[in-house]
């Protein structure tokens, strides 16, 4: 366990130093991370300029979702993202090889290679955000909910992340995935919206076939206090199954690997 | 680079270009799964308008609005800027200089060749459109239904043109990838691509209106959805022409600096 740690601390110095190369993208991140936070909240603000609550959400808690949307997309576009970008260049490379031949988990070591260490104003974002909201709301969450909502948070986290190993483990079929990460991206943005405020199919889909509603809105129900507990367990339980069956999925992946190099 | 010469080779790039979207099919559909926001933004406000109409719009005039939205966006979407920085990058952009062609020409053929593969994607959302509740809110003026062709048309060049200097920005600098994705984060906004133009804030609304963003998507959404008299249309297919030749003028300007820069890396 301890090597694993000291491994991603050691691919993090590098991404960081790295990224320290190109100290000018500073401020070009930075300004970067404040117009995608303004395009998220817009249509929220239009929405709510219209209405007062839709679906039982009110402005701020359903910003509070947003606030758990950024946390989430900055650690898919801080990690996770880089690293599957860096997979499939591998893999069609042949450099594959040399990550599987090293004495640890492949898995392991494909999914921390990169890092994007300019996603942390991202993460700080989100947090202000979900402050503000609070404050909006005019109460402090209580400690058990911020509690639940943190391992919530996590839960969801490993949730997008096994979505993300299922997408690396077809790219061994099929090798020109790289857009897959796009379409990532594209179905992620639904989390956004409190799931509440879609209907029938759309709901059905968002809460079981592609869980977003496990990543944003039910960890935030937890902070509003809202979320009962047998939602809570679903959602951890839900994640942790995603988590195994992704992790089977890539062990028989990698028994069907043929490298590119030889 | 005679007209004459160029008028020669261009059943040749198309062919070439419908060969090269059959043998990408795979990741060409991927992409253009990727354009699901309006879809997603679909379900948002038709369950939001549901209750009651939002400002004007009702559940079905939502319909008619993000599905004419995908049909255009699906039409006239193009990878020119990433295809140009990669080009850039890898050296390829050498062997593309040498031919006696202008790479404008080259890259707008190929992507014309996509636009049947596109179409038979579009035709199932069409119809989904025609038998909806949002063909109630399609428009049927005979000018206006004359006009969706050449306005697409329009707004396939612009958005062409705007690519193709965005990707020749990539001669200056290694940092397309963030200018992209910044000029996307502004097309989403102002092109009415993420909200129709009369939702935004006043403050941004006025922008759209002048900006090229809003001819590029959201000038034949107009004309599909909305009652508009002769003025306005007018002023739609005007704003449509004049971008496409400002956009063109100052592609082939940065186009043309740039080229003077290029060190034909890996060449």
């Amino acid at each position: 366990m301890m090597r694993y740690l000291r491994l991603a601390l050691v691919q993090l110095r590098i991404s960081a130093a790295a990224g320290m190369a190109y100290r000018g993208d500073f401020l070009l991140e930075g300004l970067m991370a404040l117009a995608w936070m303004a395009m998220t909240l817009l249509p929220l603000f239009v929405l709510y300029q219209g209405r007062e609550s839709v679906a039982g959400w009110d402005a701020p808690s359903a910003m509070i979702v947003i606030g758990y949307f950024m946390a989430v997309r900055a650690v898919l576009e801080g990690v996770v993202s880089p690293s599957f970008v860096d997979l499939v260049e591998r893999i069609r490379s042949g450099a594959f090889d040399y990550v599987l031949l090293k004495p640890v988990d492949a898995q392991a070591i494909v999914s921390a290679s990169r890092f994007e260490p300019w996603k942390i104003f991202d993460l700080l974002g989100a947090l202000v955000l979900v402050v503000y909201a609070f404050v909006k709301k005019g109460h402090a969450p209580e400690i058990q909910h911020v509690g639940l909502g943190l391992v919530l948070f996590v839960a969801g986290v490993l949730a997008m992340y096994s979505l993300w190993i299922l997408c690396a483990a077809a790219s061994f079929w099929v090798v020109r995935l790289d857009n897959l990460t796009y379409l990532l991206g594209a179905i992620f943005d639904v989390a956004r919206w409190p799931v509440h405020v879609f209907r029938g199919l759309w709901r059905f889909v968002f809460t079981f076939v592609i869980p977003v509603a496990v990543m944003t809105t039910f960890p935030a129900m937890a902070l509003l206090g809202r979320l009962d507990a047998q939602t809570a367990l679903g959602t951890i339980g839900g994640a942790l199954g995603l988590l195994l069956v992704s992790r089977l999925v890539w062990r028989f992946a990698i028994r069907n690997y043929t490298s590119a190099s030889s | 680079m005679s007209a004459a010469r160029t008028l020669r080779a261009l059943p040749t790039l198309l062919r070439i270009g419908v060969a090269e979207t059959v043998a990408y099919r795979a990741e060409f559909l991927v992409w253009i799964l990727t354009t699901t926001l309006p879809l997603v933004m679909l379900g948002l406000w038709t369950s939001v308008a549901s209750e009651a109409p939002f400002r004007g719009y009702t559940s079905a005039a939502f319909v008619a609005y993000y599905l004419s939205n995908l049909i255009v966006r699906n039409l006239t979407g193009s990878w020119v800027a990433w295809q140009i920085s990669e080009e850039i990058r890898l050296g390829a952009m050498s062997m593309r200089l040498l031919r006696p062609l202008h790479p404008y020409v080259a890259f707008a053929a190929s992507h014309l060749a996509a636009i049947p593969f596109r179409s038979v994607v579009v035709l199932p959302i069409a119809i989904v459109l025609l038998v909806s509740s949002g063909a109630s809110a399609l428009t049927t003026e005979p000018l206006q239904l004359g006009l969706l062709v050449p306005s697409r048309a329009l707004a396939w060049i612009i958005t062409c043109n705007r690519l193709f200097m965005i990707g020749a920005v990539a001669f200056f600098g290694t940092k397309t990838m963030a200018l992209m994705n910044l000029y996307f984060a502004l097309f989403s906004l102002l092109s009415g691509y993420l909200l129709p133009i009369p939702l935004l804030p006043r403050a941004i609304g006025w922008f759209a209106e002048w900006l090229p963003f809003r001819f590029m998507l959201s000038a034949p959404i107009e004309l599909m959805t909305r009652p508009l008299d002769g003025a306005q249309v007018a002023a739609i297919m005007l704003g449509q022409i004049g971008w496409a030749a400002a956009t063109l003028a100052l592609a082939l300007v940065v186009w043309n600096r740039g080229i003077k820069k290029f060190e034909a890396v890996g060449g």
